[in-house]
């Protein structure tokens, strides 16, 4: 069970060999790198689908796919890129810097951590075995609204177990790494000296565990009103096809925030590192992580302002959701305050990390927007919605996880990467990825409906724009493929301490690290890590 | 030491997965809790139910006219139905009795169920629509070509607040078989 059991091989990886080696360890580097390869590939896979829907709003008209199945590709795109890439992405880099961080040996319980990633490729083979499927995937949507996505084919019960499973796996990753936290401290680490990426898992951990279920329950009820003639959405019964909204999305925003407060302790590290600076307001960010978590179970009907909610219940929702900027703002505050004056340089994870304070910070704003309830009429389930939640998660989550494989990928390899092509990768994606999102703000103000395949004939331009924009980022993310290939291979030597403006434990260990991190725990000084 | 380490796991996983058993309950406890929201709050149109007793009980209101539509909808994927309202709408004084029917009949010459869901408009005004007698939520077993009127006995409450004077109860009709 504990990670002594396999101690008595060698110092370089744990048992077997081979493809062995990877399903049966139990180790935490191995599993992290597992997950993020996993996140890798579906990547590539969400990438895929999201390049097939931009292709078929090159034009109006249909060209390349029938209605169906570009719904399906809106659909499964999001179902991939948000539990197939963010969530493994942000648990992998859990399972291989929260050890280090906090000084043990190991995640807290490994052979369950082997469980939590193994039973991640079953439920994506699950799901995506629909697209083989007659009647196709699912088509109606990430957010399975019923009664339509109870109308779909063979697909239903596949996704809906696909779902339970990716929960068990997120939710056994989320214990381990509480109790990881709680019990693997070095001594001398209070919580209050814990570096803010161990402190936004913390509170991500929590989160899913206590939404993750509430989706499972969610899903569970559709599953028996499909085959077991229950009435818990069908209005028929007795039902009401809104309550399911109202379960979804309280699972649905703490799920937001999942997607993103690791990013924020991600670029906590980053900040300070290369602005060569204690990050400004270390126990304010813990604070205002902590209430952006609490907000999060508050806010869920601005998801569904147009259901007709009554006034009190608009208003409620409205200003509930306002109040989150003010956390975040301190974050935003907090990241502009470390850089003034600090003594910057610009590798690219740092220009990930500041590429993401100011792109984050755009959906942001369009996210207040769409707060405001009386104006969210116009633009619900339009492309500026899209627009806003593209702008935090592509730029937002995605950026952060790039950024953190940039920033600790020596210490993992023992390796710098190539510091030009990261350049490279970096101006590409971020022209590109604007040149994706920023045109739907406009048809979407517009008026252009999101999950359709056709549009009236004045959106062609911004389409054509944002196209290009897809095709190029897309692409751009295969220099990111082989630079990381090239620096897993080899390179030139990375020190221990990497960055010269490194803090915390995990850059007191050689690079690369120990199969076992710190057998024995280190002492932690004062000072605070950041 | 590594025993007790393993303790300290074992004790935080347990407690964890209580919560994640509690918040599985929790989702589903949704349902009721909904349910009463909505009773508490007339929203979602939800009409309440009183015995003719109570509705005695209520005291009239004769300085009041209120005007109750009724209307129907045939659920789209229903199939053959007629359903609709025998009258389109009632002047009626708040606190007083009244009753009317809808008429519905299956057009199919196979044995059939229907069900009607009752919805009513405007949502504040949804708590004082009380229904003594009513053929909602429950199965209706039609034979062949069978027609039927299904009666509707409800009394509007004096305290249905002032401003309120035109209320919509609306049914729909859903087949009722297990698809």
């Amino acid at each position: 069970m504990s990670a002594a059991a396999d101690a008595h091989h060698d110092d370089h990886h744990g048992s077997g060999y081979g493809w062995k080696r990877w399903l049966y360890t139990t180790n935490h580097k191995d599993i992290g790198t597992l997950y993020l390869w996993f996140a890798f590939v579906m990547f590539i896979i969400g990438g895929i689908m999201a390049l097939i829907i931009r292709a078929e709003l090159w034009t109006p008209g249909m060209q390349i796919t029938d209605p169906q199945f570009f719904n399906s590709m809106t659909t499964m795109h999001a179902l991939v890129m948000i539990f197939g890439v963010v969530m493994p992405g942000f648990v992998g880099l859990a399972n291989w810097m929260v050890p280090m961080m906090v000084g043990g040996p190991d995640m807290a319980m490994p052979r369950m951590n082997n469980w939590s990633f193994w039973i991640l490729p079953f439920g994506f083979g699950i799901l995506l075995s629909t697209l083989f499927m007659e009647g196709g995937a699912p088509a109606a949507g990430w957010t399975i609204y019923p009664p339509l996505s109870l109308q779909g084919g063979d697909h239903v019960p596949f996704m809906i177990f696909a779902i339970h499973i990716l929960g068990v796996s997120s939710v056994m990753g989320a214990i381990n790494i509480i109790a990881t936290i709680l019990n693997l401290r070095a001594p001398g680490m209070t919580l209050m000296k814990m570096p803010l990426f161990v402190w936004t898992w913390l509170i991500t951990a929590y989160l899913l565990i206590a939404v993750m279920p509430v989706l499972a329950g969610a899903v569970t009820m559709l599953l028996t009103d499909r085959f077991f003639d229950t009435s818990f959405f069908s209005a028929a019964g007795g039902g009401d096809p809104v309550m399911f909204q109202h379960i979804f999305w309280f699972f649905g925003h703490p799920e937001v925030y999942i997607l993103i407060l690791p990013a924020f302790g991600i670029v906590s590290s980053i900040i300070p590192t290369f602005a060569r600076k204690h990050l400004f307001g270390y126990s304010s960010m813990v604070y205002a992580t902590a209430s952006i978590a609490f907000l999060s179970f508050i806010v869920w009907a601005h998801h569904m302002f147009t259901v007709g909610m009554p006034l009190a219940g608009e208003l409620f929702f409205m200003f509930s959701t306002m109040l989150i900027a003010v956390p975040t703002g301190v974050k935003v505050f907090n990241w502009v305050a470390t850089l003034w004056k600090g003594s910057m340089t610009f590798e690219t994870p740092m220009l990930f990390a500041l590429g993401f304070i100011i792109m984050f910070t755009i959906g942001g704003f369009s996210g207040l927007m769409l707060a405001i309830t009386p104006v969210d009429f116009q633009y619900h389930d339009t492309y500026f919605v899209v627009a806003h939640f593209h702008y935090v998660l592509v730029p937002g989550a995605i950026y952060s996880i790039i950024a953190a494989v940039y920033f600790w990928i020596p210490k993992w390899t023992g390796h710098m990467y190539d510091e030009t092509l990261g350049k490279w990768h970096f101006w590409l994606s971020t022209i590109f990825v604007n040149v994706l999102f920023f045109p739907m703000h406009f048809v979407g103000l517009a008026g252009m409906p999101r999950r359709i395949p056709d549009y009236a004939l004045q959106f062609v331009d911004f389409n054509q724009i944002a196209t290009i924009g897809a095709f190029g980022f897309g692409f751009s993310q295969l220099i990111f493929l082989y630079l990381v290939v090239k620096c897993i291979k080899g390179g030139e030597k990375a020190t221990d301490r990497v960055w010269e403006g490194a803090h915390g434990l995990e850059w007191t260990l050689s690079s690369p690290p120990p199969y076992h991190s710190f057998s024995t725990p280190p002492e932690v000084k004062a000072e605070h890590h950041i | 030491m590594a025993g007790s380490m393993q303790q300290a796991h074992s004790k935080v996983a347990r407690k964890l997965l209580l919560l994640t058993v509690c918040m599985f309950g929790f989702g589903f406890a949704m349902v009721p809790i909904y349910d009463v929201f909505c009773d508490l709050t007339g929203l979602n149109g939800k009409t309440g139910r009183v015995s003719e007793a109570q509705s005695a009980r209520m005291g009239v209101d004769e300085n009041r006219l209120i005007t109750v539509e009724f209307v129907s909808t045939i659920n789209g994927g229903a199939g053959p139905w007629e359903f609709a309202p025998a009258q389109a709408k009632m002047q009626v004084t708040p606190g007083e009795l009244y009753t009317t029917h809808y008429r519905a009949r299956n057009l199919s010459a196979a044995e059939r169920v229907g069900r009607a869901v009752p919805s009513v408009a405007p949502a504040v005004a949804s708590r004082y629509f009380q229904k003594t007698q009513c053929f909602c939520f429950e199965k209706q077993d039609f034979a062949a070509h069978e027609a039927r009127e299904m009666p509707l006995t409800f009394v509007i409450d004096p305290r249905i607040p002032p401003g309120v004077d035109t209320v919509t109860l609306s049914y729909t009709f859903f087949n009722a078989e297990p698809a």
